[in-house]
């Protein structure tokens, strides 16, 4: 564990925190004065105080939501997409982590990923519907590892805490330089100073200064927050390799990210540093070392892929000086003590077949559905109805047969509820697994024929069955699981 | 009180404020290193869980390989039965080996490989069999970290004092790997 990391994280945090309010009293101060030099500047101070009061208590309740929320992402229980839980779940045990993060979905074709929380037992991973659907599972693992690390490392902290106090800042000065072009403070005070008698070149200089003050302090908060998050990227990719054992499965990852060139909707100037590659930039753009929040991705796909068969942090570190061509420590110390070297595993057996695109585009559709509260309703002729949650008809007429369908009203709104008409039993996830089985394990099923022709249906299992014409019997068993299912006219 | 001791008392308590933190840190390594070996159990279960549903999913299919699941029942039981650690090591590798012959098998049945749940299973088994390596992984991890702190000065004075045991790695040698097949070329 990258502990030097980790304690500078917490102490950047705490000085931020410190540091931002000293200057937010000081701009309080300052703006307060430039209105009212008599009373004012403690107006001002009391102001900013308050506010930074107000954000920080946001920020500890509810930074995290709001985040979230600004980035339209929506949460994603295990059964909706057991891939990525599952892929979650298996960087949260080998980063050691103390709790599950919440896992969530952006709706967007452009991948990306973000992580963010103020500690390790209260976080959130958000990855883009583009990001599910475009990665195999090893490089999805690199990414998710890559986010893991953020969380582990404290990164997350620092950012949130950063994130309220930037945006804080830039708050008040757009305020005050809003207020400005207005110009009506500044006949206020030229009565008042011809009143108080000399020393009148001291408002001046108050005013220079807090126009400087008001212009300087967004352009510096945004280069701070730009200059912390660099490295960090760096040691989140080495401490992604190290967990994963395999820095391939980020490199081509980040490859595949980097190129995609979609631009990210829903992300802006405050949320960009926070995902894993920046959303905003362009194309080609030749972003300037200063103010890029991002390192460049081709170094960053260079250095890992010139780890050489390891997966440690000294092979990162080598790798690193290598590709930029100095001997700078990027990994601290306790990384380098970590001790023996880590061998990389194997791409992991990937069994599922070609995708083709109509596949994947259906898949992701589904999963955008399931996670905004669609419920899924399989008729018996096999077809899959996608329910929005605001339905309020009692039944639905399947589309392919013309079946009236009961529309299952507890399971609408939930997340990802998929029903099978035919068996008549819901399975809702998150709860006992018990209540459902039951009704499996046992029970017979039903189904009413429509006519008396060739009839098609499935069973709960997926599987076919087809009644001929000629069929008499009272019920059949299917083939594939077992199940009794009555045959009813 | 004069001056020094004051600056006694001072010197004291901060030192003493040290070796609280040296000792408190020791212990939360070790509890990471226990916390890293229930996590490992857990997943181990979480697998003996999984078998049965695979096994039933995949007998109405593969209708020609019954020793090679009658081999799978038969190591999940012998795992579960376990009871050393050397013992459990063992019966879990070898249930890994006849789980990935079983996958092996498979790869000729694609009516298998389609069918929704038994997808779902192998995500499942895969997503385990990952979380099995990782909680190992994660022990290691944890293991080496205690270990050099119990060693390293300066918390091997505290260590001593108080009894911290070094922890063992989890080491796995699987007994397919020890038998590799040898190919011969020649007559």
């Amino acid at each position: 564990m990258l502990w030097e990391l980790i304690h500078q994280n917490r102490r950047k945090s705490l000085a931020l925190f410190v540091g931002m309010a000293f200057l937010l009293s000081a701009l309080g101060y300052f703006v307060g004065f430039y209105f009212d030099p008599e009373n004012g500047g403690y107006v001002g101070l009391a102001a900013a105080i308050g506010l930074w009061i107000i954000l920080t208590l946001i920020s500890v309740t509810s930074g995290d939501e709001i985040l979230l929320k600004i980035s339209r992402a929506r949460e994603v229980t295990r059964d909706v997409h057991p891939r990525l839980f599952n892929v979650v779940e298996e960087m949260k045990i080998a980063a050691g982590a103390p709790a599950m993060p919440k896992v969530y979905i952006i709706d967007d074709p452009s991948p990306n990923a973000f992580a963010i929380g103020l500690k390790p037992e209260k976080s959130a991973i958000a990855v883009t519907a583009g990001l599910v659907s475009q990665l195999n599972r090893d490089e999805l693992q690199g990414v998710v590892g890559h986010e893991m690390s953020h969380i582990v490392n404290r990164d997350t902290q620092l950012m949130t805490v950063a994130g309220v106090m930037l945006g804080s800042i830039v708050l008040i000065s757009q305020f005050f330089l809003r207020s400005m072009w207005f110009g009506s403070g500044s006949s206020r005070r030229y009565r008042k100073s011809e009143g108080s008698g000399g020393g009148s070149y001291f408002p001046l200089v108050m005013i220079a200064v807090t126009i400087v003050l008001a212009i300087l302090a967004p352009i510096f908060a945004r280069l701070l927050y730009l200059a912390i998050s660099r490295k960090r990227e760096y040691l989140a990719d080495a401490t992604a390799a190290q967990l994963t054992r395999y820095p391939e499965g980020l490199a081509s990852a980040l490859e595949k990210i980097g190129s995609s060139g979609l631009p990210l909707d829903s992300a802006n100037k405050v949320t960009a540093p926070m995902y894993i590659i920046n959303p905003l930039a362009e194309k080609g753009a030749a972003l300037s070392a200063l103010t890029s929040t991002h390192p460049p991705t081709e170094e960053r796909v260079r250095i890992l892929r010139g780890m050489a068969g390891f997966a440690d942090y000294r092979s990162y570190q080598r790798a690193y000086a290598k590709v930029k061509g100095k001997p700078t420590a990027i990994i601290p110390p306790s990384g380098i003590r970590e001790g023996k070297q880590l061998q990389v595993r194997g791409p992991s057996a990937e069994p599922e077949p070609e995708r083709d695109k109509t596949t994947t585009a259906r898949d992701t559709m589904d999963l955008m559905r399931a996670v905004n509260g669609y419920a899924f309703l399989v008729c018996a002729c096999g077809l899959k109805m996608k329910l929005p949650p605001e339905l309020a008809a009692p039944t639905v007429a399947c589309p392919k047969c013309g079946r009236e369908n009961r529309v299952p009203a507890a399971e609408l709104a939930t997340i990802g509820a998929v029903v099978t008409a035919a068996t008549g039993t819901g399975a809702v996830p998150g709860q006992a697994p018990t209540a459902s089985e039951g009704a499996e394990a046992g029970g017979p099923y039903e189904y009413v024929r429509k006519g008396t022709g060739w009839e098609s249906f499935s069973c709960g299992c997926g599987n076919l069955l087809q009644l001929s014409p000629a069929f008499q019997g009272s019920a059949l068993s299917c083939k594939l699981c077992g199940r009794t299912i009555v045959i009813k006219q | 009180m004069n001056g020094i001791g004051w600056i006694f008392l001072i010197v004291v308590v901060v030192v003493g404020a040290f070796l609280i933190s040296l000792f408190n840190s020791l212990v939360g390594l070790r509890n990471r290193v226990k916390n890293a070996w229930a996590q490992i159990d857990v997943q181990l279960k979480r697998r003996h869980d999984l078998i049965p549903n695979l096994v039933e999913t995949v007998k109405g299919y593969v209708t020609h390989e019954r020793e090679t699941l009658e081999n799978i029942t038969k190591a999940r039981s012998r795992a579960m039965e376990a009871g050393t650690v050397g013992e459990k090591s063992k019966a879990e590798a070898d249930l890994s080996g006849a789980l990935g012959r079983l996958m092996l098998v498979v790869e000729n049945y694609p009516n298998l490989k389609a069918n929704q749940n038994f997808l779902a299973l192998q995500e499942e088994l895969t997503s385990t069999e990952n979380k099995i390596a990782f909680a190992r992984q994660s022990y290691n991890d944890a293991v080496l970290f205690f270990n050099n702190k119990i060693q390293m000065f300066p918390s091997n004075v505290i260590a001593n004092m108080f009894n911290f045991a070094a922890s063992e790695f989890f080491e796995v040698e699987e007994a397919s790997e020890k038998a590799a097949p040898k190919v011969s070329f020649t007559k």
